[in-house]
């Protein structure tokens, strides 16, 4: 396994470092180097189980528990289709299949060019404006299969 | 403690107030279906719902393990609400079990078929796809089959309290949850120990030893001169396999059994101990007096060479350069033995019987091969052994008493014996480096303040010659961190230090028959707080009845330094007895 340079070392050092006072300080450190990395390896988590005295496996149960965390690099894009009850019966299948057809990648995967990440996620809380897409925070509402097309195109076009 | 009144089946009892349910039952003589039955908090979830009953006072049924009693409460165990429950519960763990139970070595051992058994679980209830499984045999000791896993849990306890390791964990979630060390990795790109305690907790198959049974059929078929080899702690234990209680040494019918296996000789690794006493303790000599590096610490327990090369590589300076008392009775074997009958090595295959599963993965080292040939050829666990003996037809029982062979090397000392008990090597090496430094035997023989049976630390002062000699003795990683973290920060006191990776030492290890309550209704209730004491005293009491103590006064050992090595740490000594370390990745490749 490739090991970590000083600084990044460093860096989950100091992650680590602010919630030294907390009692249970996992989720928020994960949470931290998730927001601020992108990604959660294994060499990343042991060096917070050094610092945590937290093993590694329990840490790894953590990061594959929530899907909130990863274990490989997202795009820069992170496309999140609802497949919550009500997205799913307003055709959400359909939805995340198009992205699926049009980028070329599964839910779970990235885009060779490292631009997309398309993730199924669960009720997201807005089962008013089903099927809903969320890409890096912002809602598309009422989702069509037709505009799929365009709405990556926006994404591609700001490149 | 205050009693308070409950009803089990109708019928009152007093009981103290603050129990669970189960243990309150078990007082009043029932023992409720269970996949957790004092196991010590190794599992105290209540999820498994295994040990339904109804109680008055609750809303529905009530896991007995978790669910306190209380003043007044009816307790119902046998109605066909809770039988029901309980074997629905059995029937969900099964349903996505493989359920191959003619092809598992647990069988017989297995509490889940116990609790199926009880409860009547029987038909396929709920069919239906199974998880996707994963299979791990890459590791010399360990096999890893989450086909049979029902995620109770209780391994990734064990390796926390022995080890503060965490090597397992839960991973995934749902219906995809497996439990295995992180990426789900191998056992062996893991910096798992190798020590199987999460093997002697696993309730079912999922967790189990590499067996080499297969491979000592082959050597006998292949015409080889099949010797064996049995390490002290297996004769402690051996006996729970045939019926008999736990403590009850079985020495001699341990070697008539062997002996009728066929193997070519049957020697006790005692005689490998003493030896290890003799390097061990010249060495110690020569650190103390020369300046070398201390403490000096003991290098006879794989778990913890391992635990040393993983997590401590600044400090492996410190071990002893011994191999451990079987490999250097293996490479005796090899050499000195195939010299004195005229045989090649190459046609002399050793097996260590041993009560651990790590040195399934010590034999396989580079290190610990002399000229490209292992020392050790095949290592059985206690229970691998009993799996002989009982495929062979013999009657445990009935077999006579017979002594080793006592060819060059059969004769053994009791401070060899004791090796198996936590403390044991610091013991028997004190005896011995007491005798060289002053000339006379220490008396009392008995060291006791460096006994026990527990994991945790001890520690002593010696007074050889005027000069007080500190020792220390920790045995499970928990405690052994402790010690080393000393050393790491400068400020340890001791000279010498005695590591063994299993709680407890040998008489605990990874490869000793499983102790499950459930499956022992002979034994005492407190039999999980109770064995490794009851363990160690048969080892203390073959001791006393040794007439050779010490490891200096073995006539044989005697003689081997006279006829073949020349004296303790000489050259050829170091070419055959002793070994090397390195640091290794925790997570390799």
């Amino acid at each position: 396994m490739s090991g970590l340079n000083a600084a990044a070392v460093k860096q989950i050092e100091e992650i680590c470092g602010r919630y030294k006072d907390e009692k249970t300080p996992l989720m928020m450190i994960l949470s931290d180097i998730q927001n601020e990395y992108g990604y959660i390896p294994l060499e990343v988590q042991e060096v917070v189980s050094r610092n945590t005295g937290i093993s590694v496996a329990e840490i790894y149960g953590v990061v594959t528990f929530y899907s909130f965390f990863s274990l490989t690099p997202k795009g820069k894009y992170v496309i999140g289709c609802c497949l919550g009850t009500a997205c799913y019966v307003k055709g959400a299948q359909n939805v995340i299949d198009k992205f699926s057809e049009i980028l070329k990648i599964k839910p779970g995967e990235t885009t060779e060019d490292g631009l997309f990440t398309l993730d199924a996620l669960r009720c997201i809380g807005a089962c008013g404006i089903a099927p809903a897409v969320s890409i890096n925070g912002t809602v598309y509402p009422k989702v069509t299969t037709s505009q799929v097309p365009e709405i990556i195109d926006k994404y591609k076009a700001a490149e | 403690m205050a009693k308070i009144n409950i009803k089990i089946e109708g019928i009152p009892y007093q009981v103290e107030a603050g129990l669970t349910i189960m243990e309150a039952a078990k007082a009043c003589g029932y023992e409720i279906p269970s996949l957790c039955t004092f196991n010590h908090g190794e599992c105290n979830v209540g999820s498994c719902r295994v040990c339904l009953v109804e109680a008055t006072g609750a809303r529905g049924l009530v896991a007995s393990c978790v669910y306190p009693v209380a003043e007044g409460m009816e307790i119902k165990i046998g109605s066909p609400a809770a039988t029901e429950a309980r074997r629905r519960s059995v029937e969900l763990l099964l349903s996505n079990h493989n359920k191959n139970c003619q092809q598992c070595d647990k069988n017989g051992n297995c509490e889940l078929l116990h609790v199926a058994t009880l409860t009547g679980a029987r038909d396929d209830a709920y069919a239906g796809i199974h998880s996707e499984t994963f299979l791990d045999q890459l590791a010399p000791a360990l096999v890893r089959d989450t086909s049979k896993c029902i995620l109770c849990g209780r391994c990734v306890e064990r390796c926390k309290n022995a080890h503060g390791l965490g090597i397992l964990g839960f991973e995934n979630r749902g219906f995809r949850t497996i439990v295995s060390p992180a990426e789900n990795r191998s056992f062996a790109k893991s910096p798992c120990i190798q020590c199987g305690q999460c093997v002697n907790v696993c309730p079912t198959g999922a967790l189990m030893e590499h067996s080499e049974i297969d491979k000592i059929d082959a050597a006998f078929r292949a015409g080889k001169h099949v010797i064996a080899q049995a390490a002290p702690a297996v004769r402690a234990a051996l006996g729970e396999e045939f019926g008999y209680p736990i403590g009850t040494p079985v020495t001699g019918k341990m070697a008539a059994a062997m002996r009728r296996l066929g193997f070519e000789r049957v020697y006790d690794v005692n005689f490998g101990a003493d030896l290890t006493i003799m390097e061990e303790g010249t060495e110690l000599l020569h650190r103390l007096t020369e300046g070398g590096v201390l403490p000096m610490i003991t290098s006879c327990s794989p778990g913890w060479v391992n635990y040393a090369e993983l997590n401590y590589p600044d400090l492996l300076d410190h071990l002893s350069s011994c191999k451990s008392p079987h490999q250097m009775q293996g490479a005796i074997i090899k050499s000195w033995w195939a010299q004195q009958n005229g045989i090649d090595p190459k046609d002399i295959f050793v097996v260590s019987v041993m009560p651990c599963v790590a040195k399934k993965y010590e034999k396989e080292r580079e290190q610990e091969k002399v000229n490209g040939i292992p020392d050790v050829d095949a290592v059985i666990t206690t229970r691998e052994l009993a799996r002989m003996i009982r495929r062979s037809g013999m009657l445990f029982q009935r077999l006579p008493e017979e002594d080793w062979d006592a060819d060059i090397m059969g004769d053994y000392s009791g401070a060899g014996v004791i090796f198996g008990v936590t403390g044991g090597v610091m013991e028997a090496a004190l005896r011995t480096v007491y005798y060289k430094l002053t000339g006379k035997e220490h008396e009392p023989i008995e060291l006791e303040a460096v006994r026990g049976h527990e994991a945790g630390i001890r520690e002593a002062t010696i007074d050889i010659n005027g000069t007080p000699v500190s020792v220390a003795i920790a045995s499970g990683m928990r405690s052994a961190s402790v010690l080393l973290d000393e050393i790491r920060e400068g400020k340890s006191k001791y000279q010498f230090i005695e590591i063994m990776g299993c709680p407890g030492g040998c008489i605990n290890g990874g490869g000793q028959p499983y102790v499950r309550p459930s499956l022992l209704p002979n034994e005492d209730d407190d039999i999980i707080d109770t064995y490794k004491e009851k363990r160690a005293k048969a080892l203390y009491s073959e001791d006393e009845r040794q007439t050779v103590r010490q490891s200096h006064n073995n006539p044989q050992i005697i003689e081997l330094y006279d006829k073949f090595l020349g004296e303790p740490n000489s050259h050829l000594s170091h070419e055959l007895l002793h070994t090397s370390y390195a640091g290794r990745e925790r997570f390799a490749d």
